[in-house]
């Protein structure tokens, strides 16, 4: 009786996110054309840009754990997406030939390839985290950036660190490392991720920031945010917590950079540059900072945005018209378009304190 | 604060024993240093560690140029300013349609006069930008301000990087297109021979400039009333209202001189390397100063001056040994130098006060 009990109180708490999104679900279904009630509207280039906005989902509102949650500064998200993303096509391209796969065990090694990038990732936001969280504001910031650079740089280089690797011996290594073929680019990379696969991810991604958020850790973090001495003062370990975030963030980032290579099937250190960075970082502050909701929002609306300017004929002006828009509206809404606010479904109910 | 912090800072304060310690500390790096420098000449010999030093001190140069314009403007707006590396491209854009216009009417010995009005349009553009999309933000979230110079940066080089062919009349004649220039040649090329190391009279025109320039800027920040109202605003802004500053019209100057720096470093990178790829040239310059002003420590000027020498020489001595290690080793310096010196090199660590 307990476990129909908890059941019942699951499906209550989460009665509107769930129905909002296989409502959703249903309709881009619909419109895809899988359950035939009106002819096919979304192309597969349609379905692409939505998944990469689920994909920038994921991305966005994990970066908004770390900058809007826990009040850090970081601009070097791409770094734990390309880890992830070169780490997931690591096992799936080269490690194992998941193209030639049936389909159960090919799913089930993309998801266990996805986890390993996430894991990979979270333990180089760990191993960056340690040392350089004792930095303030802006010098975080340049610090994860430079992470994210060096990452990068990295890959580009593993040419070399292949060709040292035979020179000293293990050749073994170095001929799975010449395999990822850093400034070439990794291709023949199977087109694993599924529409929906993605989608499932980037609502379970959701609910559990959410869960995370308003959970205790999730309070310790937002006291950090708004007073870091005052936190240490009511005996908040905040170095615990802020690499707890750290590494939570870059587990989905890695999550997202693996769903981003399945996708595009082609994947170069460029990808991940510092330019990728901003674009989460605009699509977090377009939001608002510590906000689910706006994260969502923005990161859809900012990725459909240009390609509808390109779908309606305008392609040489879009990039142009892109920043206009994104200064104007900070120029008028300096918080973001939903500053702290959420939707009620993405809040869980207060409990009763007696 | 954490523990560690504290305790430290006591110790700063009480015991002198620590300042014997951080002497070993710095003679132990320097070692480092030395011993890093002693395997380049052993491997690469004498002549051409002086050639990459030259190339070095050159390349410094430039990114000194660009740095102490973001150094100045965050000293005083606390802001990074991500266009600044635009506004170095859109300098050594004015340059190039300058130096065309005198070329062709025969007017010879004219590239001090290109540098003077490349400075002169940049820092108009500079300030325009400051007074439409920084200054109604100035007491806003700073994070605000942040997102609208990405969204200018991305305006710049995305705007002027539209082909003049598809666009209609008044604007086609402001772009610059995406096509790769020449840059003229106002100067000819000179080489000279130092026993091995071939020196170029450009590279001796970067460094002699770089001087003038930061010998003047030091003094109008240090000597005119300028600059003591400069580093009154960046003190402390409400002071400065009630001393009858204006705030405004300081923050502005200091726009316009640090844009009409990166002007300067716009024309001397454009006539050093002889071409403009296209207007996406200032991100990665811009980006390498900003991390050399991060190293100095940002905010301050002789900061950002040793700052980019450290990054110019070490960048080249690194793209000596292999590209790809070339490119990361500045962001790897960075990452080690702010674990061990959190505020940069010459920064001041301000300690939090409750």
């Amino acid at each position: 009786m307990k476990i129909i009990k908890k059941i019942i109180n699951l499906i209550k708490e989460y009665y509107k996110f769930i129905l909002i999104t296989v409502l959703v679900y249903l309709l881009i279904e619909i419109l895809n054309g899988t359950i035939p009630i009106v002819p096919r509207l979304l192309n597969r280039y349609y379905m692409q840009i939505l998944m990469f906005a689920l994909i920038n989902i994921i991305m966005t509102v994990s970066l908004n754990l770390i900058n809007g949650f826990t009040g850090q500064f970081s601009i070097g998200h791409a770094g734990f997406m390309c880890i992830g993303a070169y780490t997931s096509a690591y096992f799936t391209t080269i490690l194992f030939k998941a193209a030639k796969m049936a389909y159960f065990p090919q799913l089930a090694l993309f998801i266990f390839s996805l986890i390993m990038g996430g894991l990979i990732a979270a333990i180089a936001g760990y191993l960056i985290g340690l040392p350089t969280l004792k930095l303030k504001g802006d010098y975080l910031a340049i610090v994860t950036l430079a992470f994210g650079e060096v990452v990068r740089s990295i890959v580009r280089a593993s040419d070399e660190i292949s060709a040292f690797l035979r020179q000293i011996g293990l050749v073994q290594y170095s001929e799975t490392i010449a395999k990822i073929s850093g400034p070439r680019g990794l291709s023949t990379i199977p087109a694993l991720s599924k529409f929906w696969l993605v989608y499932v991810i980037a609502i379970l991604s959701v609910i559990i920031m959410r869960n995370f958020i308003y959970s205790t850790h999730g309070r310790a973090c937002l006291s950090i945010r708004e007073n870091e001495v005052a936190a240490e003062t009511m005996g908040i370990n905040t170095t615990r917590y802020k690499i707890i975030a750290f590494s939570l963030s870059a587990f989905f980032a890695g999550v997202g950079g693996g769903l981003f290579a399945h996708v595009l099937r082609f994947i170069h250190p460029d990808n991940f540059s510092f330019i990728k960075s901003i674009d989460y970082l605009i699509y977090l502050y377009a939001g608002g900072m510590g906000s689910i909701t706006g994260s969502i929002l923005a990161a859809t609306g900012l990725t459909i945005f240009p390609e509808f300017l390109r779908v309606i004929n305008f392609q040489q002006w879009r990039m142009v018209i892109y920043p206009l828009l994104l200064i104007i509206l900070m120029l008028r809404k300096p918080d973001g378009i939903f500053g702290n606010r959420e939707f009620s479904f993405l809040v869980p109910k207060r409990k009763e304190v007696n | 604060m954490t523990k560690k912090q504290l305790s430290d800072s006591i110790n700063n304060n009480i015991l002198t024993y620590n300042k014997l310690t951080n002497w070993k500390k710095y003679v132990f790096i320097s070692v480092i240093i030395l011993f890093f420098l002693f395997l380049y000449v052993l491997s690469f010999g004498i002549k051409v560690f002086l050639q990459q030093l030259v190339n070095g001190i050159q390349l410094g140069s430039i990114y000194a140029l660009i740095a102490l314009g973001y150094t100045m403007v965050y000293g005083i707006v606390k802001l990074i300013n991500f266009a600044h590396g635009d506004l170095f491209m859109f300098g050594a854009y004015i340059s190039y349609f300058l130096g065309n216009y005198f070329i062709a009417h025969n007017f010879h010995y004219s590239f001090i006069i290109v540098l003077i009005f490349s400075m002169a349009f940049t820092a108009l553009l500079g300030m325009t930008i400051e007074r439409i999309a920084y200054k109604p933000l100035r007491f806003k979230p700073r994070l605000a301000a942040l997102i609208t110079a990405l969204g200018v940066s991305l305006f710049l080089e995305n705007f002027f990087a539209l082909s003049p062919e598809n666009i209609p009349f008044p604007l086609n004649k402001i772009v610059f297109g995406p096509r790769f220039l020449p840059f003229p040649a106002l100067i000819s090329d000179k080489t000279y021979n130092l026993a091995g190391i071939s020196i170029n009279n450009i590279k001796i025109l970067n460094i002699i400039i770089t001087v003038i320039l930061m010998i003047l800027l030091q003094y109008i920040v240090k000597k005119t009333m300028i600059g003591k109202a400069m580093r009154a605003v960046a003190f402390h802004k409400d002071a400065c209202l009630m001393m009858g500053i204006n705030i405004n019209k300081i923050i502005t100057i200091t726009f316009g001189i640090g844009t009409s720096l990166a002007a300067a470093a716009g024309t001397l990178f454009a006539l050093t390397y002889g071409q403009l790829q296209s207007p996406y040239l200032g991100i990665w310059p811009g980006l390498k100063a900003f991390i050399a002003a991060v190293l100095g420590g940002i905010g301050s000027i002789p900061g950002a001056m040793l700052g980019s020498y450290v990054m110019g020489i070490s960048e080249t001595f690194a793209t000596s040994i292999n590209s790809n290690f070339g490119y990361g080793i500045a962001f790897v310096i960075l990452i080690v130098v702010l674990i061990f010196k959190p505020a940069g090199l010459l920064g001041k660590f301000t300690k939090e006060k409750v």
